[in-house]
Order: structure tokens, then sequence, then C-alpha cells
């Protein structure tokens, strides 16, 4: 497969806001017969209660399975040994009770408690990078001074992973996410991102350190192979950085581009709670999440689904579902509660929700207090849509 | 039926369906915790807060807890 792919429908954006022919989908008929982007057929599924259905029931709707429903064309074979070790580790390709166990693993490590614990060393790496964007003057780019090497010091730190390799492993990630990256390229990232991390797990046997992976090497040694702690921690590093960097950076432009709702995220504290909500349900940067195949024959808002048949949720339509919120297309940053589904559902709920959401309310007010004057320069701001997560390529700023 | 008319619940939390997304303490952190392998609690099973409790009943991602009218 060599061509680029067109993009599809679950994909599409004008700016922040979903293609008006999802929301006709979602208030009609709710279900559709799409074309995934790696040339499958599936089922997209876009209002927020079936949404919900489908995440919630991992026994109809299988991530482990998803390999039953045929490989995307074009791409070369692999052998069951390679595929088991591409697998091994990843908790989005696992049902329950495979899951259940990784999971239970690595949940000790994300409470809230934990994560507040954490929350001056985040403060701390916060204002570093604010004080050397205040030195390095404007105009500045949002992204590279701030909204990523934050989140990717943060994780780096918590993993146990050198921040000096970040350049490579940042690469690696985006050809990984990048849907204009043929895919036999984006396999190849990432088998190089498994073999930077079955060394550094490696490194982790020999002399296990104070973060993750020392963690699960001491504690959990016995039970994880090599392979399922290097597939731990590639999600790990790549989810930890990729997501919370373009919420960052794409939640700053939300912001600069509503004065108002800015005002109230730069002036009062007590609201960056429901500001964070609101921008996570508003955004929905994670355009699907991971597809599903269905188990049994079932049905889904009316349609039947055939066993076997792949099925997809469109998080950023059901986010903005009236059902969940009146008037929804609205940012209002004084209104944002817990409901959404921008970290999904069910039991693949994002592991990192809490870090994230730490991250962000540190990030988005330190950043607006230190530059009460941020201001795009025009014409700079350029979205990023091919990717599994959306967001900005760049957002020159200036104050 | 609005929180407020209820005369009280009792909240539930089954330990073995719990996926520790913390969902729960977020938004009724007097009535649930977490214990240090992240697994949720129940620090109150008759909360004065009916719509927090039933709110974090309704979010809960695994479908771990529940709640019955009393
Ligand atoms: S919200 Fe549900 S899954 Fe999360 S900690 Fe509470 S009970 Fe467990």
């Amino acid at each position: 497969m060599t061509a680029p792919p067109t993009l599809p429908v679950h994909m599409q954006r004008n700016g922040f806001d979903p293609v008006p022919v999802l929301a006709e989908l979602r208030d009609g008929k709710g279900i559709e017969r799409i074309r995934t982007a790696f040339g499958m057929q599936a089922w997209l599924v876009t209002r927020f209660a079936d949404v919900r259905e489908v995440l919630s029931d991992p026994v109809r709707f299988s991530n482990a399975r998803l390999q039953e429903a045929g490989r995307p064309p074009g791409l070369p074979p692999v052998t069951p040994e390679e595929r088991a070790r591409q697998l091994a580790g990843n908790l989005l390709a696992a049902d329950p009770p495979d899951h259940t166990r990784l999971r239970r693993m690595l949940t000790p490590e994300f409470t809230v408690r934990r994560m507040r614990r954490l929350e001056p060393r985040i403060r701390e790496i916060v204002h570093e990078h604010l004080d050397a964007m205040e030195r390095h003057g404007p105009p500045a780019d949002l992204l590279a001074e701030f909204a990523l090497p934050v989140p990717s010091l943060v994780i780096c730190e918590l993993l146990g992973v050198p921040y000096a390799d970040r350049a490579a492993f940042q690469e690696r990630t985006h050809r990984q996410l990048d849907l204009r990256v043929p895919m036999e390229d984006r396999l190849e990232a990432g088998k190089e991102s498994r073999a930077y991390m079955a060394e550094l797990v490696a490194r982790a046997q020999a002399e296990p350190g104070e973060d993750m992976l020392g963690m699960l090497v001491r504690e959990h040694g016995h039970d994880l192979t090599a392979d399922e702690l290097a597939g731990i921690a590639s999600l790990l590093l790549i989810a930890g950085h990729e997501t919370t960097a373009n919420m960052l950076g794409l939640g700053t432009l939300a912001l600069l581009r509503h004065p108002a709702q800015l005002a109230i995220v730069r002036d009062e504290p007590d609201r960056v709670d429901s500001a964070v909500e609101e921008l996570l349900r508003w955004l929905t940067i994670v355009h699907t999440g991971t597809a599903k195949m269905a188990t049994v024959d079932t049905e889904i808002a009316r349609q039947p689904i055939a066993a076997g048949d792949l099925v997809m949720c469109a998080l950023p339509t059901a986010n903005r579902d009236p059902e969940l919120r009146t008037d929804p297309d609205r940012l209002d940053v004084t209104r944002g509660g817990v409901g959404h589904v921008a970290f999904g559902h069910g039991v693949h709920h994002c592991l990192g929700a809490p870090l994230a959401r730490m991250e962000m309310k540190i990030g988005f007010p330190a950043l607006l207090q230190r530059f009460p004057g941020l201001a795009e320069v025009p014409g700079t701001a350029t979205f990023r849509s091919f990717s599994i997560i959306y967001g900005l390529t760049s957002l020159q700023v200036t104050w | 039926m609005k929180g407020d008319l209820v005369a009280g619940v009792e909240v539930h939390a089954d330990r073995d369906v719990c996926i520790g997304a913390g969902l729960c303490v977020l938004t009724a952190g007097a009535v649930f915790d977490q214990d240090d392998d992240g697994i949720v609690v129940v620090l109150d099973e008759h909360p004065a807060d009916v719509v927090a409790a039933r709110d974090a009943v309704a979010n809960c991602p695994s479908g771990a807890l529940s709640l019955t009218e009393e």
C-alpha cells in the first residue's frame, strides 16, 4: 500500500468540530457502514448511549479477537509468533480476563492519590518550561516549547525512560500514528519502538530503579514476560506523551479563540476541573479508540450486526450528542463534568486519565497566568488530521 | 426522580469488576476511595450527597458500582 489513504469520515473535522455529516448520521440513523483508514469495512457508532453500550460490553465486542476480522488489505503476512510478540502487553488488544490481569498490575501507579503525590513535580516541570519559553521570547512554537515537552518529560520520569532519547521516540511515535505514512513503515516504526523498549526492559531487569519499569520488574517480574513488559511500556510511553501534548496544544488554541472562556480558566481556579472536562469533551482528540469485533450476531441502534463484523465508535460525535449536553457544540468551560467518553468507557477506559487531568489542570492556568497577553500568530495554526490522535502540527504564539 | 427527594440510598462496589479508573473518587470523594492497589473502597454506604453518589455510579466505566434506593 503506497498511495496515501483518504481520511475516513469519522476523522474528518472542520477545525475543532466533527464534520456536519457525522452529526446528521448521529441524529438520524445513528450507525453506518464505513471504510476505515486501513481500507476495511466497519460499522461506525455515533450516539453517546450506543457508544457507551459498545464500550461497556467486552464480551459482545472484543478487542482481542479483532485479528480474526481479517487483516487490512496490502499488508505483508506475519507469522503467528511474531503477531503474538507484537501484541504482548498491549492492553488495548486484550479482553478480560487477560486484560484485567495486566491492568491490575498498573492500576496502583495511576490512582488519584498517587497522582496528587506527583503534583509538585509536575508543577516544577511546567514552570521550568514556561521559564524557557519566556527566555526564548516571542514568537515561539507553543507545541515545541510547552505542549509536547511537558507530558514527555512527565511520562519519561514516571516510566523510567531517559529523556535524552525523546527526539528518537517522538519521531517513531509520529510515524506510527500518521496515516499518510505507508503501512509498512508504520509497522516498522512499531518494531523499532519495541526493540528500544526491550533494551530498557533488559536494563530494568538487571537493575530495577524506583520508576514504573523498576516497580513492574520488582513486583511482577515473575508474572510478566519481557515481551509483555516491553509492550506495556511502549503503550504507556505513546499514550503518555502524544495524547496530553495534543490536548495542551489544541486546548490552548481553543481558548485563544474563545477569549471569555480563556479568562475563566486563567482567573478562576475553582473552575479548572470543569474547564478541563469540557475541553476534553469538546475536542475529543482520540477519534475512535480501537476497533472491536462483534463476537455474536447482535444489534446496535436497531441495526443488525453480524458476528465477525468490525465496530468503531465515533467518540467526538458521541461527546457532542445533545443527549449528553444541551447545546453540545458550544464550548462552555463552566459546565464540564466527567460523564464524557473522551477517555473511552468500559474496561479500556484510559489508565492514564488521572495523570492527563492533573497535567492539564496545572498546565492551562499556569501558561495563561504567565503570559496574560498570549495570542496566536495569525495563520500559523495547522491542524493535524491524518493522525490517530487529532491535534496541531504547529502553533506560533506571541505575548 | 430527583436525588434530593429520595429518602436515601445504599451504594455497593464490586471490587472484582473495578478497573481502578478512580472516577468515583473524583466525582464523590466522600463516598469512595481507592486502596493501595487502586481498587475502589466504599467509605460511606449511606451517603448524604445522593446526587454525587448517583453521578459516580452512572459514570463508573467498568460498571463496578451500583446503588439501591432505600
Ligand atoms: S470509577 Fe469504577 S472502575 Fe473506577 S475506581 Fe471507581 S469503581 Fe473502580
